[in-house]
């Protein structure tokens, strides 16, 4: 890879970070939802330990998945509107490494924080620590399966009038391996199977999504262009 | 060398124009007129390989853009409509990470000194949002004193720019056809550009007709 690539690539990735600290509203929306959802159903649930430490894990990957829904729908759409998509599609440098850039910032911003309180939020399930561990490990390597993923939807479906319902049909059904495997993972170690199967499918899902979805975005977004 | 042939574009089945064929060769200037609707944008997006053509090719330096779309994007400097601001970053910001996505070097000191070509003066570190409409366009063109792009493809130029602006932008691209670069444009207005010792450049035409 070039110096100038590497140069765009940070680029990208640098004013994607600013422009979220800018429009801190909009990233905490996404957020803000993954903490309601989470907080709220213990309140509707009741407070029996044992249903709450079932539900736990199914209740937080759900709100996760959700909350990236919330988030996808912004990906590309600004960029599209404004005519930023136009010059990185006319830059030298390949439209996937840019829209890598450009996923890697989503999820830092949409992604991360969800990790990151995952086990604050699994406090409230009465989750033990190995349980919060593994569940925040598996959303570490899941949580990006949703940005990968989601691009692609999210690419496919710019510009389309009433988008966003279009990418919840599109995408979620692509999000149910992830979601099983990923709420499993908390289940099969508390039952002390080990956890460690669920992780290398998680893994074996993630490293062609790594691969493979900034390119497929880079192709769907060039056809959102024409 | 840029050059176009047989090169047209259908919109719902029909033809939008009859087809193109122009060659623009190093220091030229070509103004391409025609009535509203007739497709001078979709055109323009056409060379940027934005869009596809129909039928004809883009060539540049004879080599066809699609098959070589690496080596024209490094030449090509392309505005369309969609300014490709951040109302949330400043003039400065702006500037400096596009060039970056541009895979132009620019340091802080350049682009300031390129704003102020086009005008600004201060308040380069306000968000764009609290600007006008033609000062966001006076930022956008400011690019154009940070490019080194021979092909210059500007949709509309002129529009929204107060008179200075104009005189400024005609210098740029005056210069720049002087030193031997490229500049494909659209503008409804007629456009004459003059070196630096005030002698008039020549700049083509090429008048874009309705397919028949």
């Amino acid at each position: 890879m070039s110096a100038p690539s590497v140069h765009a690539f940070m680029a990208v990735l640098q004013r994607d970070l600013l422009l979220a600290m800018r429009r801190k509203s909009e990233v905490l929306t996404a957020v803000f939802f993954f903490v309601v959802v989470a907080a709220l159903f213990p309140l509707g649930i009741g407070p029996e330990l044992n249903t709450l430490r079932l539900v736990a894990p199914g209740v937080l990957w759900v709100g996760a998945l959700l909350s990236s829904m919330l988030a996808l729908q912004r990906l590309f759409e600004a960029d599209f509107r404004d005519g930023t998509l136009e010059q990185m599609a006319v830059s030298p440098t390949p439209l996937a490494l840019l829209v890598a850039a450009k996923l890697l910032a989503h999820w830092l911003v949409s992604g991360l924080p969800l990790v990151l309180l995952a086990p604050v939020l699994g406090l409230q399930f009465d989750l033990p620590v190995e349980a919060l561990l593994t569940l925040t490990l598996a959303l570490l390597v899941g949580t990006p399966i949703l940005s990968l993923v989601g691009g692609i939807g999210a690419a496919l479906t710019l510009g389309v009038r009433g988008g966003g319902v279009l990418l919840s049909l599109l995408v979620l059904p692509l999000f149910v391996p992830v979601l099983v495997f990923g709420a499993g993972a908390v289940e099969a170690q508390a039952s002390g199977l080990g956890s460690q199967a669920h992780f290398s499918i998680l893994l074996a899902m993630l490293l062609p999504a790594a691969f493979f979805g900034p390119w497929a975005c880079a192709s769907a977004l060039r056809i959102a262009l024409e | 060398m840029l050059t176009l042939s047989d090169l047209s574009c259908s919109r719902g089945h029909k033809p939008l124009f009859a087809p193109v064929n122009l060659t623009l060769q190093a220091g030229q200037a070509l103004h391409l007129e025609g009535d509203n609707g007739v497709g001078k944008t979709s055109l323009l997006r056409i060379v940027g390989g934005l869009s596809p053509a129909d039928a004809g090719e883009v060539r540049w330096m004879g080599h066809s853009t699609r098959e070589d779309p690496q080596a024209f994007r490094t030449a090509l400097f392309y505005l369309g409509h969609a300014l490709s601001l951040k109302e949330e970053l400043s003039a400065l910001e702006n500037l400096l990470s596009d060039a970056a996505v541009a895979g132009r070097a620019l340091t802080p000191a350049d682009a300031v000194t390129a704003l102020a070509r086009m005008g600004w003066r201060g308040r380069e570190h306000l968000p764009l949002r609290v600007m006008s409409q033609g000062q966001k366009r006076r930022t956008a063109l400011a690019r154009l004193w940070a490019s080194q792009a021979p092909l210059w493809v500007l949709d509309e130029p002129f529009v929204a720019l107060d008179v200075k602006a104009v005189d400024a932008l005609r210098a740029r691209m005056a210069a720049h056809v002087t030193q031997g670069g490229m500049v494909l444009f659209t503008s409804h207005q007629a456009v004459s550009l003059a070196d630096a010792a005030g002698q008039a450049l020549d700049v083509r035409h090429y008048r874009l007709e309705p397919a028949a």
